[in-house]
């Protein structure tokens, strides 16, 4: 038996005894002692339950097909959304969602992947998987932006960018490169959030930001744990194990030094519960903006370089 | 009985007599040609007969742009710490010393400063021979430090790209190397120092995806595999057979993600010429047009 089960069990007798207990307490004394102290047990165990999480457990939550999306976000968390389409050169890429919303009353921009729920959103979006039209026409439009001193949010959740014949051929890597490197000068704030997958260069396309958050049970990494196996273990059956190797999960990041903070998820995960994961996520996004825009604009392109240039210096000098 | 009998004993077996033939031919895999190995490096290493550029190392390329094999490098002293503790069915750490081992480096890439045909450069050569010239923060942070310098000191910068991308033993580590690397070409941008993106065989993943294709001027040589996504991924993702050439350097230039594909014997001349284009306007001020 592995240790969440073994957790999982005790927590459960517990709560049978709970029951058991709260059926026939009355006014006792003694009784409700008992239960506060069974209660408290359970918090602890739930804890640790967190912790005992492997990453692969986290994976398949960061993939949970009731996940909330971008648009369940953008629906609560903003107004007056007006999508923007297209990228003026090739097509609108419907796997990228941009557009003008309100945030608290302020003009702020958005920008998030969206892999769709049912099959046919899915095949339009898809999967998520973005083409380099999706890239440029979210630079785009944070240059619009950036002319008219709106603050960018991203939220991301993408398995990466798409590999296909179409998007070599339009210059996937160009774009997403472009991206980087404009985004790390655009002259606006940026608050990124990993909302669900953070799939490799894909992601960082449009996570280039003065803060870069990450939901609980989101991942963020270089390879999904099926094409890492695949590759160094040769097995793509070997994905917990690669899963465990890579260090992708939130608190990973941050140890890391990769991410700024970690956005706390209701119990169980964001898809149990919609408007307390939005709840949460708003009250995260609304305290880095009020500290970004306290900012004067050459500090915070100067600690935004800062971030990048310092980030994950894993070296020794000989 | 044998019909005939040996008078004098046993055979001779001392002393070598055998013409040793191994390693000094090679098979083309272009043309599947015989190239006598001589011939082949006296081309550059470049197939006589067919054109096909063959890999070379870092330390050949810089021989290959630098006057007279000189430059000094810098920043050759990081090496990786293994920050996950990577182990897939060998050790990251074992890895790091084979590769270190093979190819006399502590990772992927070589900083150097010196000249090209006499105008002072900094170039950063990345070496596939080391766990396939992946980048992980070594390789960021190296080709950072190259960008940096480029940009304080002014000086051109050329990168020479042959990597098939981030390295995965660190994770997204590796990632943000991306990132860095970028925001800090962004700054090179800014002041106006040129900056020549070479890709080489192969250049694929996250390296395609940030520096190689950030250059004022994006070249390559002839046949080299570009790429974001590796062959084999798309295969997989849309179960078809890629098309010949696909991926190829003269497909990425049909397809406008490419200034240029220069041929391994022109590299030298033509990053000269560029480097006068880009740097006198610089330097001179007010006109709108640079007059020489």
């Amino acid at each position: 038996m592995n240790p969440i089960q073994k957790v999982q069990q005790e927590l459960d007798q517990i709560e049978r005894q709970v029951a058991l207990i709260e059926a026939n307490a009355g006014q006792n004394e003694g009784t409700r002692k008992q239960l506060d102290k069974l209660q408290e047990r359970v918090q602890i165990l739930r804890e640790e339950m967190k912790g005992l999480q492997t990453a692969w457990q986290k994976t398949e939550l960061a993939r949970h097909p009731q996940r909330p999306q971008t648009l369940d976000y953008i629906e609560r968390l903003f107004t007056d959304f007006s999508e923007i389409h297209g990228d003026r050169s090739f097509g609108d890429d419907a796997a990228v969602i941009c557009g003008m919303a309100r945030f608290h009353g302020e003009e702020v921009l958005v920008i998030g992947t969206q892999k769709g729920r049912d099959m046919k959103q899915r095949v339009y979006r898809n999967f998520g998987t973005p083409h380099p039209e999706g890239y440029r026409k979210a630079i785009r439009i944070m240059q619009v932006a950036e002319k008219f001193r709106r603050p960018i949010f991203t939220l991301v959740d993408t398995d990466g960018a798409y590999p296909g014949i179409h998007a070599e051929e339009r210059g996937q890597a160009e774009a997403i490169a472009y991206n980087l490197r404009e985004m790390a000068r655009l002259e606006v704030p940026i608050i990124a959030t990993v909302i669900g997958v953070g799939g490799s260069g894909g992601a960082l396309a449009i996570a280039v930001a003065d803060r870069v958050l990450m939901m609980e049970n989101s991942i963020y990494s270089v390879i999904s744990p099926e094409g890492c196996a695949a590759i160094m273990w040769r097995d793509a059956t070997k994905k917990e194990l690669a899963a465990e190797a890579m260090r992708i999960t939130a608190t990973d990041l941050s140890e890391l030094g990769c991410i700024d903070d970690i956005v706390p998820e209701p119990e169980g995960g964001a898809h149990r519960d919609y408007e307390a994961a939005a709840n949460l996520l708003d009250v995260s996004l609304q305290k880095h903006f009020a500290e970004l825009k306290k900012m004067p604009l050459p500090e915070l392109l100067s600690s935004r370089y800062d971030k990048f240039r310092t980030m994950a210096q894993y070296f020794k000098t000989e | 009985m044998a019909w005939f009998k040996r008078e004098s004993g046993d055979l001779d077996n001392s002393g070598k007599k055998t013409v040793r033939t191994e390693g000094l031919w090679v098979k083309c895999e272009g043309c599947r040609q015989i190239i006598w190995k001589k011939d082949l490096e006296e081309n550059l290493n470049v197939c006589p007969k067919c054109q096909k550029h063959f890999r070379i190392d870092a330390r050949a390329r810089l021989a290959l742009l630098l006057d007279d094999n000189q430059y000094e490098t810098f920043d050759g002293n990081l090496s990786s710490t293994d920050p996950l503790k990577f182990v897939d069915l060998k050790a990251y750490s074992s890895r790091l010393r084979q590769a270190e081992h093979d190819t006399g480096l502590k990772d992927a890439v070589i900083n150097a400063q010196g000249k090209l045909l006499g105008r002072p450069v900094i170039a950063s050569v990345m070496e596939y021979a080391f766990i396939g010239g992946s980048m992980g923060a070594v390789v960021g942070e190296m080709i950072t430090r190259a960008v940096e310098r480029a940009a304080e000191t002014k000086t051109p910068l050329i990168i020479v790209s042959a990597s098939g991308g981030a390295r995965m033993m660190e994770g997204v580590i590796s990632l943000m190397q991306l990132a860095k690397i970028s925001a800090a070409l962004a700054r090179l941008d800014k002041v106006k120092v040129p900056y020549v993106s070479v890709l080489t065989d192969p250049t694929t993943g996250g390296v395609t995806a940030s520096f190689a294709m950030l250059g004022d001027l994006n070249i390559a040589e002839p046949g080299a595999l570009i790429g974001f996504a590796g062959p084999r991924v798309i295969e997989q993702t849309i179960r078809q057979k890629l098309p010949a050439g696909f991926q190829r350097s003269e497909f990425l230039l049909e397809h406008g993600m490419l200034d240029a594909v220069v041929h391994r014997k022109e590299m030298k001349p033509y990053i000269a010429r560029a480097l006068d284009f880009m740097t006198a306007a610089v330097s001179r001020q007010p006109s709108a047009v640079s007059t020489s």
